[in-house]
């Protein structure tokens, strides 16, 4: 990583397609791995004398993601066109808004996890968010030595949203933390996919190094193609090494854009003309500004359901937990769902429910690469679970045996250890005979005990579990296991 | 029958009467269109003949409906389904239009047939018709002569006899200059009136689709079968469509008298041809007979119109016609080896030298580091220029101009030097800058028997009484309905 001399100041610019049903200007209907050129109109595939209209849905969206992350809706927005050549680009520009976004000013908080620094949150701003419609996609391929180039416009006129964060980053990890809290916030307001290997999520950083202190920025560059967030903060990591070297021996960073080598876990510089591009911005002649009133956007705002930060406060609130442990479920909309539906039906032990379910759950979604929808194991059964523990009708130790039963079999855990006599014994009277036998058969052991060896407790509780198959009540073991050993 | 001696309005009314059916008209322009084709000074007016097209379409014709199957020729940068557009240039040749655009969706609505399309300068970037990659149209009136342009081949249709009605299309004055030339009628609706949404762009905040025909009355009721709302272009008005037609049926002297007509001192100044200026002076004491009030008024940054308009128009070209790249329709050069060549030679082989020197100026004047200087402060002025025509449309009814400031001119004389030709366009471009209608009407001829028209303004969306102003003219002293 940098050497301790350094800055890092990173900015992150996030481009996420909008799940409407038609395209931004069109009415061609979205899609995603469809047949080539079959979701197009000739204004997909820039005919001559066709002519764009602002799909709503599209703006409502953006509009609902703005309020989402605390920006100022502009009430007055522009649409402009950016004109470059490129076999993806039907009309040779792209409608956007350069001039005149759509948001503005807004912010973001995070939570950042970092082994040297320690767990601490912060607050990103936001400079802009802007609409925008989406390029084709372009396939190589050719033979006999032919190069050849394919054009899928199924794709052309998806509308995007551009977010722009302010250079507030100062490290990979923020980065990262930034980009999932991003996804996170959009999928909960449901405005798109945010699905980073089908590409309707994507980021692009811009990453600058100054001298520790510094207030002037130093010469940034462009990292572009970093598809997972394991990419993201491996080319950071990388760019910040090398920018340091270069500085280190006295170089100079030249602005330019990189792309990210997911292979090599390395930036490489593009070097080609494409570079130096003049879009020759101008308003968008076709279209009118873009108006919205204060009401429509405060009807807007009345649509949205409780953001992840307002879930995690409330999670905090209400059940006691943790703000690291409320940042991990509400990080995930539907795992959030789980365990609200959880606690719901087991209100007493918030704490422990979340526990199971970041722990034991997270692992068998990790190992099976599943979604929580997709678990076998309902919120409910969760919370009978832990309701059993709690209960003391069975051990601890043994819901770690019953759990990976109800995962395999869906089984309410009830049914799993009734059919198995996996009840813990509460009866006294018998656990203290066990007891009693267990003590009295080991009078080497006791003496040891006796002589001060206290580890050796353990050795009376585990003869007393055996005989009982594990399902003495731990407690009462404890309890007699200590009177009766002085 | 000799449908040539007939207006539109006359036709109507025998097509009504059922003195005669649609496909007898067609029948007779088609013929007329392919005598002239076959002279070696053909009018070269038609870029192509599609009588199955409006044979097509007579039978689903309602008799009731407007233009009761009349036939109308489009100039040939709007999209008909089925039908090649070249825009007059090599870049689109074979390519044929997957839909109708809105105007002629609505033309055809009202009874509309559609049978050919008209030949016009390259991408409507010319004021003579010389810049057509299908070779030049000619002045009926003297074929030696341009018909003007962008519209040439409609304006010559339809003075030639070769269609009652045509569509033309306006940026800066390429309705109107072009009927000036050939002696008929042509207007440039508002911006906004008339659909643009299959009108291959050129200069999108400027561009505007009207009627060219042989009186105002003609082209009252072309504008009415043509305005109107449509949603699939964002810049078109939702503003209801008066019946243009049953008010020109007020009587003339009624409607003229007490109206002002303002005269601009920048637009008649010594810069104005002495012959063109005597034809003016004949309207205006019309005008004045009528009971119409003529009221000296100033437009002062008249003289920005062309910088302006040449700034902001090549820019918005620049843009549109980087379509035109050789990858998914139209022409793409044989001789491509890579992506790079496909570019430039696909756009070096199908576009002529005026569209390139249009392209490269729009280019410039938006480039980084030249975008302030030219478009942004065009914009500006623009808004000025917009703001000197409300002004004055407040104190009067009506404007009153010349078409241009010089006769009519032979082919070849001015297309070697391209600002000349801009600088013809000084009467013509303000109103496409501003919004405003405007409708060219004849008013005479040269001393060389050359067409002269002049031009009256209104206010926007006021096409109404534009239209009767001008029919109070067209009608009295043209003989026209």
């Amino acid at each position: 990583m940098a050497s301790k001399d350094w800055d890092v100041v990173i900015g992150l610019e996030v481009h996420a397609q909008l799940n409407t049903r038609t395209k931004l200007f069109s009415h061609a209907e979205t899609s995603f791995g469809a047949e080539a050129n079959t979701h197009t109109t000739p204004l997909c595939q820039g005919h001559p004398g066709t002519l764009p209209v602002l799909n709503k849905e599209a703006l409502h969206k953006a509009i609902q993601a703005g309020l989402a992350l605390s920006c100022q809706i502009n009430e007055v927005s522009r649409f402009d066109r950016k004109n470059y050549f490129y076999p993806d680009l039907p009309k040779a520009y792209q409608i956007t808004q350069y001039q005149h976004p759509i948001c503005s000013k807004g912010s973001l908080s995070i939570s950042i996890k970092d082994p040297k620094a320690g767990e601490y949150e912060k607050t990103v701003g936001i400079t802009r968010i802007h609409i925008e419609e989406d390029a084709g996609k372009l396939m190589h391929g050719g033979s006999a030595g032919i190069a050849e180039s394919y054009v899928d416009l199924n794709r052309a006129g998806t509308p995007l949203i551009e977010i722009v964060s302010e250079p507030e980053i100062y490290s990979p990890l923020e980065a990262v933390a930034y980009l999932q809290k991003i996804r996170a916030v959009l999928l909960y307001v449901g405005v798109s996919d945010c699905n980073m290997e089908e590409g309707s999520l994507r980021c692009d950083a811009n990453i600058s190094l100054k001298p520790k202190g510094s207030t002037t920025l130093g010469n940034r560059t462009e990292i572009k193609n970093m598809n997972t967030f394991k990419g993201l903060q491996a080319a950071l990591e990388y760019e910040i090494k090398r920018q340091a070297e270069v500085l280190e021996e006295g170089g100079k960073i030249v602005t330019e854009t990189l792309l990210f080598d997911a292979a090599e876990r390395k930036t490489r510089s593009m070097r080609s003309k494409e570079e130096a591009h003049d879009y020759r911005y101008f308003p968008e002649p076709d279209l009118p500004p873009v108006r919205v009133t204060k009401k429509e956007v405060a009807d807007i705002l009345a649509t949205l359901p409780e953001l992840p930060d307002a879930k995690k406060n409330r999670f905090v609130k209400d059940f006691g937990l943790s703000v690291y442990d409320a940042d991990v479920l509400v990080a995930d909309k539907p795992l959030a769902s789980y365990y609200e539906k959880a606690v719901a039906a087991y209100p007493a032990e918030p704490k422990k429910i979340c526990n199971w379910i970041t722990t034991e759950v997270a692992a068998i979604l990790n190992e099976k690469q599943i979604s929580i929808a997709e678990f076998s194991v309902k919120a409910e059964a969760m919370a009978s679970l832990v309701q059993l523990i709690a209960e003391g009708t069975i051990s601890g130790k043994i819901a770690k045996d019953v759990f990976p039963e109800m995962v395999a079999s869906g089984k309410m855990p009830e049914q799993i250890v009734n059919e198995k006599g996996l009840k813990v014994v509460q009866d006294d009277g018998l656990i203290r005979s066990i007891c009693e036998k267990i003590v009295a058969g080991n009078p080497d052991s006791v003496a040891k005990y006796k002589s001060g060896n206290k580890n050796i407790f353990g050795f009376f509780v585990g003869g007393v579990m055996k005989e009982t198959k594990g399902q003495a009540n731990p407690k009462l073991v404890n309890e007699i296991l200590t009177k009766l050993l002085g | 029958m000799d449908f040539s001696k007939l207006t539109l309005a006359a036709a109507l009314r025998g097509l009504k009467k059922k003195d005669f059916t649609p496909g007898e008209i067609l029948a007779h322009f088609v013929s007329r269109i392919e005598a002239d084709q076959k002279r070696p000074d053909s009018l070269n007016a038609v870029i192509g003949l599609h009588p199955e097209t409006a044979r097509a379409k007579m039978a689903s014709v309602r008799p009731d409906s407007l233009l009761a199957g009349l036939p109308v020729l489009v100039k040939d940068n709007m999209n008909v389904e089925g039908l090649p557009v070249t825009c007059g240039s090599k870049i689109l040749e074979g390519y044929v239009s997957p839909y109708t655009g809105g105007a002629l969706e609505r033309l055809v609505e009202n009874g509309g047939l559609i049978y050919g399309r008209t030949n016009m300068d390259e991408f409507a970037m010319g004021s003579s018709n010389e810049t057509s990659s299908y070779g030049p149209a000619r002045n009926p009136v003297n074929r030696d002569y341009i018909p003007g342009g962008s519209s040439g081949g409609a304006a010559a249709a339809v003075a030639g006899d070769l269609a009652l009605a045509a569509l033309g299309s306006d940026t800066g004055g390429s309705i109107r200059q072009p009927a000036a030339c050939c002696g008929v009628v042509g207007l440039k609706p508002t911006y906004g009136r008339v659909s643009r949404y299959g009108l291959v762009a050129f200069g999108s905040s400027l561009d505007q689709i009207g009627p060219i025909a042989k009186t105002v009355e003609d082209t009252a009721i072309l504008l009415k079968a043509i305005a109107g709302h449509d949603k699939r272009d964002s810049t078109s008005s939702d503003r209801a469509v008066p019946d243009y037609v049953q008010s020109l049926q007020a009587p003339a002297s009624a409607f003229l008298k007490g109206k002002k007509i303002g005269l601009p001192k920048e637009y008649f100044t010594k810069d104005l041809s002495q012959e063109i200026q005597k034809r003016l002076d004949t309207v205006i004491d019309f005008y004045k007979k009528q009971g119409a009030e003529m009221i000296p008024v100033s437009l002062p940054t008249s003289e920005y119109g062309i910088g302006c308009y040449y700034i902001i128009a090549t820019a918005e070209a620049s843009a549109n016609l980087a379509r035109f790249d050789g990858i998914r329709y139209g022409r793409r050069s044989k001789s491509a080896k890579d992506l790079k060549e496909v570019y430039f030679k696909s756009r070096s082989e199908g576009f002529g030298l005026e569209v390139k020197r249009r392209i490269l100026l729009g280019t410039y004047v938006l480039s980084s580091g030249y975008y302030d200087a030219y478009y942004l402060k065009a914009m500006k002025v623009r808004r000025v220029i917009k703001n000197d025509f409300d002004a004055v449309l407040k104190q009067v009814d009506f404007i009153l101009t010349p078409m241009m400031p010089d006769p009519v001119f032979k082919i070849g004389e001015k297309s070697a030097d391209p600002i000349k030709m801009y600088l013809s366009d000084i009467y013509t471009v303000s109103l496409n800058l501003a919004g405003v209608p405007g409708i060219s009407v004849p008013c005479g001829k040269d001393s060389k028997g050359m067409p002269i028209g002049f031009q009256l303004v209104a206010g926007h969306f006021e096409e109404e009484k534009l239209l009767q102003a001008a029919h109070a003219y067209d009608k009295e002293v043209n003989a026209h309905g």
